[in-house]
């Protein structure tokens, strides 16, 4: 068991979530290694969405639970569970709008760099060493994701796929230890998927977990250390790329209706 | 703080200094300064109130409630009980704060609609309250004999001392605000209002972010109504009512209320429609702040502040 | 205080049901808008406000028959509400929550000026219905004009769950209420369904603002209060909830009623904003509402 828990940095442990009757997830369990990428695949309404809400405390499940480097989160608050060092990013790209790019990422050092309401508006000189810190943070995360140049830029004003890391890099900028993206990839032309495929590679260099929600299966297939097949609110399958890619039944549920379609 | 902003601030400062001295000299316009009293006064609230509408995306209709408590407050204590005048202003934030966290706690964790009907409905509860209550409040007719205020030994017992004394306080809010927006609260406040998803996924608490903000704006309206009280001598309910809640969210939509310079512009403005301006429609008034309101809701989002951003964009795509 | 006689207290029952009638047309109005288009229109008021000032003139002061004057109000209110819909909520354009709460507000403060305009600052009367004869009930007196009231608020119902559910035009707008994306892609005019639900709960109030007048006369401010406790009945009710309206409007007329009767006359006003922040406080989805609901619509 402890050696489990150094190990896995994320558990969870027989999810289920029900909405008025309507069954979202049965019985989910998986675990994460730290420092690996898994990537969660599945057809829409697999429950990948979820999933993704309830380790990250959006939604509290019906049963089961989520555990985060040994401690139960699946009872806690979305900003507690940020500040444990989980951190994601969202489908719909959910950018402040009205904010710059480098404003963007400050507010994803909320966590990490504090000042009381107090002292913040008397500007006393902590605060702007603090204020200080965060910019210089802010502008290094920017640099590790290619928008350095964008800074002053309103953020609704950039094309889709520097949106798309953007929102990795405000996620980023919390220093998690355990990221979770959701599509970063969709609505993206290839360059622009090459692009934040190597961006996420570099997040796992950082000896940063991931956990990937992502349609675009070479990306799932290239990147990922490990796969997650979702149908219908099961684990249908779980293993490495090559392991999932000639699993029968995932060929039957999922990766058939690619073959048909194409 | 960034320079053209100074540049901005320092502007600001010089022109509310030399009001009096110029307005004096000009016997017309006689009253503009007491006018600007009051408008100093809304604009301790609506400093506050700007925070939380326009950076955090809140909306009350019950700030004419806590500046009517902190009026209330200081009238009572000090006509009916006799306790020093800034006793009773301590003593109405304090009281104020509490109510605003009562009323906030549960209420912010609602959104929009929910909140503006909570906040709605506690207002006029706090107006019945005044007029009901005759004992303390005198009822509609309101109560006579409150005191002027002394700084120290400096009486504030003219207009133009008055004048010095609540700007200077309009002054000290102002920077504090434009602080706290430049800062981790500010920006994580205009997160609260973009996305409550991402900004809680970011670590974000964001019911006690807007609770601190409900109850600073709380606080400063009950300052306010402090200053009004003992600046007047006599308050009654109807400066508290529905209506003067709207006045407050016309002043900050119409200066522009996604910047603490509307608020001011917003505040100074209507406060001379209402005490001067508009003296020619009597109470048809009313008409006008409906369509104000309307025409800046639907052209002028950004209100009046809004404008130079607006022209500068216009003359861009010219070019 | 000695405790109220039981006719007292019948009294108290009948003049709540009556008002409460009112706040659950009111409550229907807020719902048919909400439904359709997630906004809470703060002029709902002065609909009804509308309502009773129009009657006034058609019928007292040009001497129309009633039945002639009693349509021509709703056709003039229901045009009113097509026009809020067109100039002031239409054209907005960064419609959030906060920009349409405060262009309702706009609208609502903007009805009231024409109103004090148009009819004055007094009080404006008209006549009961049916007399003013009172029918002896166990020692309580029945106005017949109350008899109209609750009268007029069935009618309504029934023809508005016909409308609903029989008509295409009803079930268009339900399919609105419940996705607007699909309901377009199915080829429904959403923002023609709009417009038809500021007309219709306008239509509603005022039916309500008519059949009232008699009772309590009507002004050109009255539309706030109206709004604010037609609301509370919505909230108690569950918002978006049909039948939660009527009981939630019918419950607040009651405790209103018997608050200033045993309570407090000076509060009559108060109550039913107090049982508002009660519920807001305590349960937001209403009595008959549905938090799961509503959580997913929002996800």
């Amino acid at each position: 068991m402890k050696e489990e828990l150094k190990e896995n940095i994320l558990e969870v442990e027989n999810l289920a979530m029900v909405f008025g009757g309507l069954t979202a997830l049965t019985d989910t369990k998986f675990q994460l290694k730290k420092g690996t990428i898994k990537a969660i695949i599945g057809p829409n309404g697999a429950g990948k969405t979820t999933l993704y809400n309830i380790i990250t405390g959006f939604l509290s499940p019906t049963r089961g639970n989520v555990w985060f480097k040994g401690q139960k989160i699946s009872n806690l608050k979305p900003h507690e569970i940020a500040i444990r060092g989980i951190s994601r990013s969202f489908q719909t790209i959910e950018l402040f709008d009205n904010m710059t790019v480098l404003e963007n990422v400050m507010v994803g050092c909320h966590s990490r760099i504090k000042m009381s309401f107090f002292a913040s508006g008397m500007g006393f000189g902590t605060v702007k060493k603090k204020e200080e810190q965060i910019r210089s943070r802010a502008l290094d995360v920017l640099k590790f994701i290619g928008l350095s140049d964008k800074y002053n830029e309103m953020a609704d004003s950039l094309p889709l796929g520097e949106q798309k890391y953007l929102e990795i890099g405000r996620a980023l900028a919390s220093d998690p230890e355990l990221i979770c993206l959701d599509e970063p990839a969709a609505g993206l032309n290839e360059t622009e998927t090459h692009i934040a495929s190597s961006l996420i590679k570099a997040i796992k260099e950082k000896g940063v977990t991931v956990l990937l929600v992502e349609h675009d299966m070479k990306v799932v297939m290239n990147i990922s250390d490990e796969i997650l097949v979702l149908n219908n609110g099961q684990v249908i399958a779980e293993g490495s790329p090559e392991e999932i890619q000639n699993n029968p039944s995932v060929i039957k549920a999922y990766l058939g209706d690619v073959t048909q379609h194409a | 703080m960034l320079k053209i902003q100074k540049l901005h601030i320092g502007i600001f400062a010089f022109f509310i200094i030399s009001f009096p001295f110029v307005i004096s000299r000009i016997p017309a316009l006689g009253n503009y300064t007491n006018i600007m009293v009051f408008a100093g006064i809304y604009t301790i609230i609506t400093i506050g109130l700007s925070l939380f509408i326009g950076y955090a995306g809140q909306i009350s209709l019950g700030h004419a409630a806590f500046f009517g408590i902190g009026a209330y407050t200081s009238g009572i204590l000090t006509a009916r009980f006799g306790i020093n005048p800034w006793m009773c202003l301590i003593i109405g934030i304090f009281i104020v704060s509490v109510i605003a966290f009562l009323v906030g706690a549960p209420s912010l964790k609602l959104k929009g609609h929910y909140l503006a009907m909570a906040t709605l409905a506690f207002g006029i509860i706090v107006y019945i309250i005044f007029n009901q209550e005759l004992e303390y409040t005198g009822g509609p007719d309101g109560m006579t004999g409150i005191p002027g205020l002394s700084l120290f030994a400096l009486k504030l017992n003219s207009v133009e001392k008055y004048y010095f004394f609540v700007w200077g306080i309009v002054f000290a809010a102002f920077l504090f605000t434009i602080n706290l927006i430049q800062s981790r609260t500010g920006r994580a406040l205009r997160a609260i209002h973009a996305s409550e998803a991402a900004a809680s996924a970011m670590g974000i608490n964001v019911p006690r972010f807007k609770l601190i903000v409900f109850i600073y704006s709380a606080i400063l309206a009950s300052l306010a109504g402090s200053l009004y009280a003992h600046y007047i001598n006599f308050i009654n309910p109807s400066s508290f009512d529905l209506f003067f809640a709207i006045k407050l969210l016309i002043m900050i939509a119409l200066g522009g209320m996604h910047s603490i310079w509307g608020a001011i512009v917003g505040a100074v403005l209507i406060t001379f429609l209402n005490y001067e301006w508009l003296h020619f429609f009597k109470e048809f008034e009313v008409i006008i702040y409906g369509a104000i309101l309307l025409l800046v809701t639907i052209f002028l989002p950004d209100g009046l502040v809004g404008i130079p951003g607006i022209i500068k964009k216009f003359v861009k795509r010219k070019l | 205080m000695d405790g109220a006689s039981t006719s007292q207290i019948l009294q108290y029952l009948i003049t709540g049901i009556t008002i409460g009638s009112i706040y659950a047309m009111v409550a229907i109005g807020f719902n048919i808008i909400y439904n359709v288009t997630d906004i809470i229109n703060f002029a709902q008021g002065e609909f009804v406000m509308l309502g009773g000032m129009s009657m006034v003139l058609f019928h007292v002061i040009l001497g129309i028959p009633i039945i002639i004057a009693f349509l021509f109000t709703i056709i003039l209110v229901t045009l009113v509400g097509l026009i809020v819909d067109r100039f002031a909520i239409r054209p907005i354009r960064q419609p959030s929550v906060l920009t349409l709460i405060i262009a309702t507000i706009a609208v609502s403060i903007l009805l009231k000026g024409i109103a004090m305009f148009a009819w004055g600052k007094d009080p404006l009367d008209l006549p009961a219905f049916s007399g003013r004869t009172p029918i002896q009930l166990f020692g309580a007196v029945i106005q017949p004009q109350y008899l109209w009231v609750i009268g007029l608020l069935v009618v309504t119902v029934l023809i508005l769950t016909f409308f609903f559910e029989k008509t295409i035009i009803g079930k268009a707008m339900r399919a609105c209420a419940d996705n607007p994306d699909a309901a377009s892609l199915v080829g429904i005019n959403v923002k023609k369904m709009i417009m038809l639900s500021f007309s219709l709960s306008a239509g509603i109030g005022a039916i309500a603002g008519i059949v009232i007048t008699p009772i309590s006369l009507m002004e050109y401010d009255r539309g706030a209060m109206l709004a604010i406790k037609g609301f509370s009945a919505v909230i108690l009710g569950g918002l978006g909830s049909f039948p939660g309206a009527i009981v939630g409007g019918l419950l607040i007329g009651i405790i209103e009623s018997l608050g200033a009767g045993l309570i407090s006359s000076g509060y009559k006003d108060a109550f039913a904003l107090i049982v508002l922040l009660g519920v807001l406080f305590f349960k937001p989805s209403g009595l008959l509402g549905n938090i799961e609901i509503s959580k997913i619509k929002r996800f």
